[in-house]
């Protein structure tokens, strides 16, 4: 889920409920404006969420330090998502992971193509302050691993909000430099863009929310569709 | 003085808070304790455990709930972590664990499809018949996150399978125990835990 200006979306609450009894896998919350302001989310609704769901999910935006990370794991959230905090202060990563376990902790990345390789993009929630960093994708994803990182979703920029599909390119380059589990973001538009970049690029999963938002796809039958492809998916 | 329906023995670390509010949408509110007479006491206990044997192994030995566990002939279900420390050990750093039930939690075995440690949803097959496992047809889907397991035994309940299959549910006597966690798989877990306070005490 996204929460931007641009799009306002119904009580996050009684959306995280419906994607769950929809047979969704994880749910990520994304505060993407928490960076850039330099505040924190307000994390009452993790109670909130916590109380109503019974998959896991994780959240995103605003963990700048171990007592942040703390707050949103005791309250129930499973994972915790780092992306501009960690390029601004890579220890973070280690200290993370030393305290939770890299299980709990999600580098998110996100990546566009310029002059024919991959870089890093930062503060991406607010497109004034968007930011390329000086850091090639699949060498920050090496260090991330490294320093302790245990998933990685990667939001290839070139696709997002456009509906065409997946980077299936882009992932699969980064699928040979990832031994962590890699998440496709950025591009689904259709049932059949999922399908492939579980086979062309060879994801451990795939995250989308305009089109779920839109209620265009029916996780359920999403997830039908997939099992029917020969992908192994829960189904419910 | 009767003792509480459902006690969750708090051993330490994060994510009591979806353990409370799976049994919460249960309609029980269960005892966060570390109290020996209140879990001596409970109809049901819950072990739970997140993060390293030796921590929680010492946990156990400094709130002297060690023996008090071992003595417990109600229901007690451990969960994850706490599954392991039901076992003889783990060769996470090699702890000595509760000797409960026979086995050794072993490192789990990966490859380039299945990354250590195991985060995320797979299907569970019964091993053996219990009303624990009622309504729950082989190939339910569970939620784990772990890097150790328990090997396939004469106490396997449930199996799952990484890169090789390991132990997903054990049982012996009053103690089961489950690797995965029923309070984030959705109907299948919540399922599980309603069968569980179902029976018999």
């Amino acid at each position: 889920m996204q929460f931007r200006n641009h799009r306002v979306v119904g009580d996050i609450v009684e959306l995280a409920e419906r994607y769950s009894v929809e047979g969704a896998d994880e749910l990520v919350f994304y505060d993407i404006t928490a960076s850039p302001d330099g505040r924190t989310v307000d994390r009452s609704w993790v109670d909130r969420v916590a109380a109503v769901i019974d998959i896991p999910f994780c959240v995103a935006g605003g963990i700048r330090s171990v007592a942040d990370a703390e707050d949103v794991l005791n309250k129930g959230a499973d994972k915790i998502s780092v992306n501009s905090p960690a390029l601004e202060s890579p220890d973070l990563i280690n200290e993370l992971a030393r305290r939770f376990g890299s299980q709990c902790v999600v580098l998110g990345v996100d990546s566009r193509e310029q002059d024919g390789a991959y870089h890093v993009y930062q503060y991406t929630g607010d497109p004034d302050k968007t930011v390329a960093a000086e850091l090639a994708t699949i060498d920050w994803i090496t260090e991330a691993q490294n320093r302790g990182i245990g998933e990685v979703v990667l939001n290839c920029m070139n696709q997002d909000g456009v509906r065409q599909g997946y980077d299936n390119e882009q992932l699969a380059l980064v699928r040979q430099h990832c031994q962590v589990p890699l998440i496709a973001s950025g591009g689904a538009g259709a049932m059949q863009h999922f399908a492939d970049t579980f086979e062309q690029a060879g994801v451990d999963g795939a995250l989308a929310a305009s089109v779920f938002h839109s209620a265009e796809i029916d996780i359920g039958d999403l997830k039908q569709f997939l099992a029917a492809a020969g992908i192994d998916i829960r189904t419910v | 003085m009767a003792g509480p329906a459902l006690a969750i023995i708090d051993s330490g670390g994060a994510n009591i808070a979806s353990l409370l509010y799976a049994f919460q949408r249960l309609g029980v509110a269960p005892e966060l304790t570390t109290d020996p007479s209140r879990i001596r006491a409970a109809d049901r206990v819950i072990l739970p455990g997140v993060g390293a044997a030796r921590d929680a192994m010492s946990r156990l030995h400094d709130l002297g709930l060690v023996d008090v566990i071992r003595s417990l002939s109600q229901p007690v279900l451990g969960i994850c972590l706490g599954m392991q420390l039901l076992a003889d050990a783990s060769e996470e750093e090699d702890v000595e664990c509760l000797g409960i039930i026979p086995g050794t939690a072993g490192k789990l075995q990966g490859d380039t499809s299945c990354p250590v440690p195991n985060m995320g949803w797979c299907a569970i097959t019964a091993s053996q018949q219990h009303a624990l496992l009622s309504s729950i047809e082989d190939g339910s889907y569970f939620y784990f996150v772990h890097s150790y397991a328990l090997p396939v035994g004469d106490f396997t309940l449930a199996t799952a399978s990484h890169a090789a299959p390991f132990s997903a549910m054990v049982r012996r006597d009053n103690f089961f125990a489950a690797q995965f966690h029923p309070e984030k798989s959705s109907g299948n877990g919540a399922r599980l835990l309603a069968n569980f306070l179902e029976i018999a005490s």
